[in-house]
């Protein structure tokens, strides 16, 4: 699906990533960790194509994303969820048409779709939230909204960039018991934290791996967590 | 020949309610793009009016008048007549000249009258009797008849107009020339307002353009909704502009008689449905350079 091989990264002068090899194969479920600033997100740029690597190849579902047009990478997205770390949103617009934008944008935007919307919006707790505005929801509701929005695509992975940072732990829970249960429907997850006790709390549930970003490396974590 | 997609322009126009909607509106811009195309088509038109009125005085001037000429007779006031026949005569022998008639005194009164009020006593003054000359199409020899004249009717002079007629035609190919400069200037600069209303808005709005790409919309899609807000804005601006200037041209005071080109500005006949072109040019203007626009600021974003 996602394939990096002897990725490096670099903004400016220095190296933030490099060398680094990973391919993320279909139901797996793996969580990215490491110190603040150690790459975790610009990682997950280079999965879903929002950055080109500076060397090494990145593939999305078998395209090098070096020879993959504008439109191509548009087309990845939408088989990519994306939970991003500053959940953003179109702050216009209420929070079932935020959720739902994906499939608006993809031309899917169809009535039956709205059943499966409100199913969707239902099953992360927003059900009486569906006409709010992004601005008006709590951190907790926003993080679930962004989640929503990540999956109503139906893709076959799901990356999500720090989603309990500014939740409380039962509401982080909550949300960890969400992309354990997408997992279980065959989603590829990737979840980047430095909450140890969620994946803790991973563990119990289901087969994950951990990955350690350290000195600019991919490193599989020990079992010790 | 392949018949024009009007469904195209259609959904176009109606467009995809959804896609709008990603945009949020913009006060503002909006009101100044429209404020801004009406502007410029109200200018085009009067640009057009001017470049139609003196083409049309150019082509009077270089055609009419150069197949009429006058013949002025001075001479004391008992032989006036007689020379006035002569004349009439020797113009009537002349190879090329279609027609030659001696002007009324009403006519003559009438072409002092700008200078000398309406109660000039013609018949008292010492005033030269005119005779106008209208030429076929081969014209006639001038120089030829001139020494004929001077032979028979020594108080003859031909004046062919072509002294001062060139220099009016000139003058107004120069004007029609610089109508037409005007409104090639006029669109380029309704395109640069529309270029950097666009800019301005697609800056503004970089947030939602960056929050659509992540979630895996095509760059046409995010396109789409800047280029149709924009064209339909100067659709209706411009719209709005060219029917008050047409208005205003309706109520310009009309051409008098001895109009001179300023009171003549304005259209004739089928003349009218010139500005009726400029919308839709404007419009495509405003689709040309609202795409360029997007198009530019979308691929520099991830």
């Amino acid at each position: 699906m996602i394939e990096l091989e002897n990725v490096a990264m670099s903004y400016g002068g220095g190296e933030l990533l490099s060398d680094i090899s990973l391919q993320l194969a279909p139901g797996s479920f793996h969580f990215l960790t490491g110190p603040s600033g150690a790459g975790k997100t610009t990682f997950l740029k280079l999965c879903y194509g929002a950055l080109m690597p500076t060397a090494g190849h990145v593939r999305l579902f078998d395209h090098d994303v070096r020879n993959m047009a504008r439109d191509d990478i548009a087309l990845a997205r939408r088989r990519i969820g994306v939970v991003h770390q500053d959940v953003r949103f179109l702050d216009h617009l209420p929070v079932a048409d935020n959720v739902a934008l994906p499939l608006t944008v993809s031309g899917r935007d169809t009535l039956d779709e709205t059943v499966n919307l409100r199913e969707l919006l239902a099953w992360v707790g927003l059900k009486a939230r569906a006409d709010a505005l992004p601005p008006e929801l709590s951190g907790g509701e926003r993080q679930r909204a962004a989640l929503a929005r990540a999956v109503i695509m139906s893709p076959d992975v799901i990356l999500a960039d720090e989603p309990t940072g500014n939740i409380d732990w039962e509401m982080s829970q909550r949300l960890l018991q969400l992309l354990v249960e997408l997992n279980r429907m065959g989603k590829t997850i990737m979840i980047a934290t430095h909450d140890l006790n969620l994946i803790r709390a991973a563990k119990g549930q289901v087969q994950a791996r951990v990955l350690r970003i350290a000195s600019r490396r991919l490193q599989l974590a020990g079992a010790d967590l | 020949m392949r018949r024009p997609d009007f469904t195209q322009v259609a959904e176009f126009i109606v467009g995809d309610t959804q896609a709008d909607r990603m945009v949020p509106p913009t006060g503002i811009t909006a009101r100044l793009t429209l404020l801004s195309a009406a502007a410029m088509a109200f200018l085009a038109v009067f640009a057009l009016a001017l470049s139609v009125a003196t083409g049309r005085m150019a082509d009077r001037w270089g055609d009419e008048l150069a197949r009429s000429s006058t013949l002025r007779i001075s001479a004391p006031t008992d032989q006036i007549d007689a020379q006035t026949q002569a004349a009439l005569r020797v113009l009537e022998q002349t190879p090329g000249v279609a027609s030659a008639r001696a002007l009324t005194d009403e006519e003559q009164r009438a072409l002092l009258e700008p200078w000398f009020g309406p109660d000039l006593p013609v018949e008292t003054l010492p005033i030269p009797q005119l005779i106008e000359v209208i030429e076929d199409g081969d014209g006639y020899d001038a120089q030829g008849l001139r020494l004929r004249l001077s032979a028979e009717v020594p108080g003859a002079v031909l004046d062919d107009h072509t002294r001062w007629r060139q220099p009016l035609v000139n003058a107004a190919n120069r004007l029609r020339l610089l109508g037409w400069v005007s409104i090639g200037l006029i669109f380029g600069t309704m395109a640069a307002i529309i270029t950097l209303a666009a800019n301005a808005a697609l800056a503004a709005n970089a947030q939602v353009i960056a929050v659509l790409r992540l979630v895996g919309a095509r760059d046409s899609y995010i396109a789409k909704a800047f280029v149709r807000r924009y064209t339909l804005r100067t659709l209706t601006g411009a719209a709005l502009g060219v029917v008050l200037g047409l208005v205003a041209i309706l109520l310009l005071p009309s051409a008098q008689t001895a109009g001179g080109f300023l009171t003549g500005l304005g259209f004739r006949g089928a003349g009218w449905l010139l500005p009726l072109v400029i919308p839709p040019l404007a419009a495509m203007v405003a689709f040309i350079a609202t795409h360029l626009a997007a198009a530019r600021t979308l691929k520099e974003l991830p």
